[in-house]
């Protein structure tokens, strides 16, 4: 194989979340755009400064209620009107009230399981091997450093000039990370 | 660097107000990480652990007995019978429900109502009630008679032609407990995601990297991924939050739209949802207040949590206490012989002393609890905990069987009393609850790190590093 190993990006590592969200500002100034943040804790605003306004996930969530409560009810209607209609002191058969506690509870239920799958598809999780795994110091994500990533695929990315760029926001280190 | 913490609950300290620190100051980001993750993965064992985990995994196994003798026997062997045909299994079902709720309640409610203090008690709030709503779900199952054919309860196309009923409340709490333990596991777990990344990556021990690694599938704490999670578990919460309130009404309707005199009530949904976090917030109490102390979390775990905590607990017997008589008024107002019997009966009939235990345990005790003084005396709280914990229970005991054992027909009355294996089966469900909790404090972080960075990053402007 030829030594070449090629780049997952720059990765920046920062002290604290305000150094962090100043560096993704001034990177996202400089023009960078396929860039993302690590941090051991959400940090309000953050995923705003690296250009992402929106997620999917309440709508995701919302079709996956508007779902299991819809089924919810058409299961109840079908099996008490269609499939196995029993006349109980002369009710209708597609007594809807009695089948309001279902129905919610089958909404919450389609709601809550795309709310979380949603999530973790979105994120592309469970992913166990990921570049940046492959730096050491990248373990303090999770605990007390805060880092700021520039992709190599990013068209602006150059190893030197970011590194030039990353170096004039004081992290502590500047690392890259390969991508074996 | 840890600060030095007096550990001392006496009359000096100040006053617990809305300003007392959630976490005491000092901590950084890596050392609430250190402090926390470190009872998973350096701590040892420790003999206390061991005796109290062998304890409670021995009543697991009575429970295993106890539940095969009663799958070869059948429910003969418990001391239901006609008149009182529910007992011990719908009174531990309601009880064990109920505690569940306050877990829902401090990480879904107080999480939307912006209350920082739930942060360091939502963790283990929650396992709680996981365990809890496993130890409820067994019991109508053991009381179905043929537990194996339990699976009948779901709809689903079978050679019978036959589909369950649902204009029947027993069929809404099939769907309503199923779905309230898989949105607490879904909660739990999510939560757990990041904590499991961060133990992933301080681990030491090839067997913990492994399984860490596995369950935290790849959670590296990108700033867009927090932003979807974040945005899901504000979700949850909010669809949590109707969830516990439809929980506990549904359970209420099995007694509420039956005709049984003393059940036939409106009030019941909303005092069942009040009882139910009334007892939840005493279990909370009754497990934080010996795990702050053997795991030394008095820091995160502050006098200000165990006081509002309290007030809570305040609070929610004074909304049971009002049930209470609301059901001599809806008695009274009913102008039905019947009606008007069941309270007198609950209050001066053949249960009568479990009645006066029940008041005594829910409403007398609880009222020491508007004094500060003895809000921040732990050791007074954790009996006060303890006995409102046993109150809930003699509730659902007396709303249970109190109702069945003298109804309509007096030719009908009879009397109901547990037998051994009644016994058998619900101390057996307290000890799996005791060991799930066990096994949990010792593998998973019982406090939520990330969020505990969050708080010193909120509560500390300016956290200098060590």
């Amino acid at each position: 194989m030829a030594r070449r190993p090629r780049i997952y990006g720059l990765l920046a590592e920062f002290e604290k979340p305000e150094q962090l969200m100043a560096a993704a500002h001034r990177a996202r100034e400089a023009g960078y755009r396929r860039m993302d943040a690590y941090t051991p804790f959400p940090v309000e605003g953050l995923a705003e400064a690296l250009g992402r306004h929106y997620t999917l996930v309440p709508l995701i969530t919302l079709i996956g209620g508007l779902t299991g409560g819809s089924c919810g009810f058409a299961l109840q209607y079908w099996i008490s009107k269609i499939a196995y209609p029993i006349n109980v002191g002369g009710r209708p058969f597609n007594s809807w009230p009695a089948f309001i506690p279902v129905t919610f509870e089958m909404t919450i239920l389609g709601a809550a399981l795309s709310a979380v799958f949603g999530m973790l598809a979105l994120n592309g999780l469970p992913m166990p091997y990921h570049p940046l795994f492959n730096e050491p110091r990248f373990a303090l994500a999770s605990r007390d450093r805060f880092f700021l990533c520039v992709e190599a695929r990013d068209r602006r990315f150059d190893r030197t000039e970011t590194r030039l760029l990353l170096e004039s926001l004081t992290p502590r280190a500047v690392m890259e990370v390969e991508n074996l | 660097m840890e600060p030095e913490t007096p550990d001392t609950n006496g009359a000096e300290k100040p006053p617990v107000t809305r300003r007392s620190p959630v976490i005491q100051p000092g901590y950084t980001y890596s050392s609430v990480t250190d402090k926390i993750g470190s009872i998973v993965l350096t701590q040892r064992f420790g003999i206390g652990w061991w005796a109290g985990f062998l304890f409670a995994f021995a009543l697991v196994m009575m429970l295993m007995y106890a539940a095969t003798y009663l799958f070869a026997k059948g429910v003969g062997i418990w001391g239901i019978d006609i008149p009182v045909g529910w007992g011990f299994a719908i009174v531990n079902f309601v009880w064990w429900i109920g505690i569940g709720h306050a877990g829902t309640l401090i990480s879904a409610v107080l999480l939307l109502l912006n209350q920082s203090w739930r942060t360091s008690i939502n963790r283990f709030a929650e396992a709680m009630t996981l365990f809890a709503v496993a130890c409820a779900g067994m019991f109508p199952i053991m009381h179905l008679g043929r537990p194996w054919f339990a699976y009948w309860l779901f709809p689903y196309p079978n050679v019978m032609g036959l589909w369950p009923q649902f204009r029947s409340p027993l069929v809404w709490d099939v769907f309503a407990v199923s779905t309230y333990g898989t949105v607490s596991l879904l909660f739990w777990f999510i939560g757990l995601i990041p904590d499991l990344a961060t133990l992933r990556d301080r681990a030491t021990k090839r067997a913990h990297k492994i399984v860490y690694g596995i369950l935290a599938m790849g959670w590296r704490g990108s700033a867009i991924h927090w932003y979807r999670y974040e945005t899901a578990y504000l979700l949850l919460a909010g669809l949590a939050t109707p969830l516990v309130v439809s929980v506990h009404s549904v359970v209420s309707f099995d007694f509420a739209v039956g005709i049984v005199p003393g059940w036939h009530s409106t009030i019941f949904p909303p005092y069942f949802v009040a009882g139910a976090i009334y007892s939840g917030f005493a279990m909370v109490l009754t497990l934080a207040i010996p795990l702050r102390a053997a795991y030394h979390l008095e820091d995160f775990i502050t006098m200000r949590h165990l006081e509002n905590m309290a007030l809570v607990m305040l609070s929610t017997g004074m909304i049971v206490a009002y049930g209470y008589l609301m059901e001599f008024f809806t008695a009274w107002y009913s102008d039905s012989a019947t009606e008007i019997f069941v309270p007198f009966n609950r209050a001066f009939g053949p249960y009568a002393h479990w009645y006066w235990a029940l008041i005594f345990c829910n409403i007398v005790a609880p009222q020491m609890l508007w004094f500060s003084r003895f809000r921040r005396n732990v050791k007074a709280l954790f009996v006060t905990a303890l006995i409102v914990n046993v109150g809930m229970w003699l509730e659902r005991f007396i709303i249970v069987v109190t109702s069945l054992h003298r109804d309509f027909l007096p030719s009908s009355w009879g009397m109901y009393s547990p037998t051994r294996w009644d016994w058998a089966i619900f101390i057996g469900t307290l000890g799996l609850f005791v060991a799930l909790l066990f096994l949990f404090i010792r593998f998973l972080p019982m406090i939520s790190i990330f969020e505990m960075r969050e708080l010193v990053d909120e509560t500390s402007p300016k956290p200098e590093g060590d």
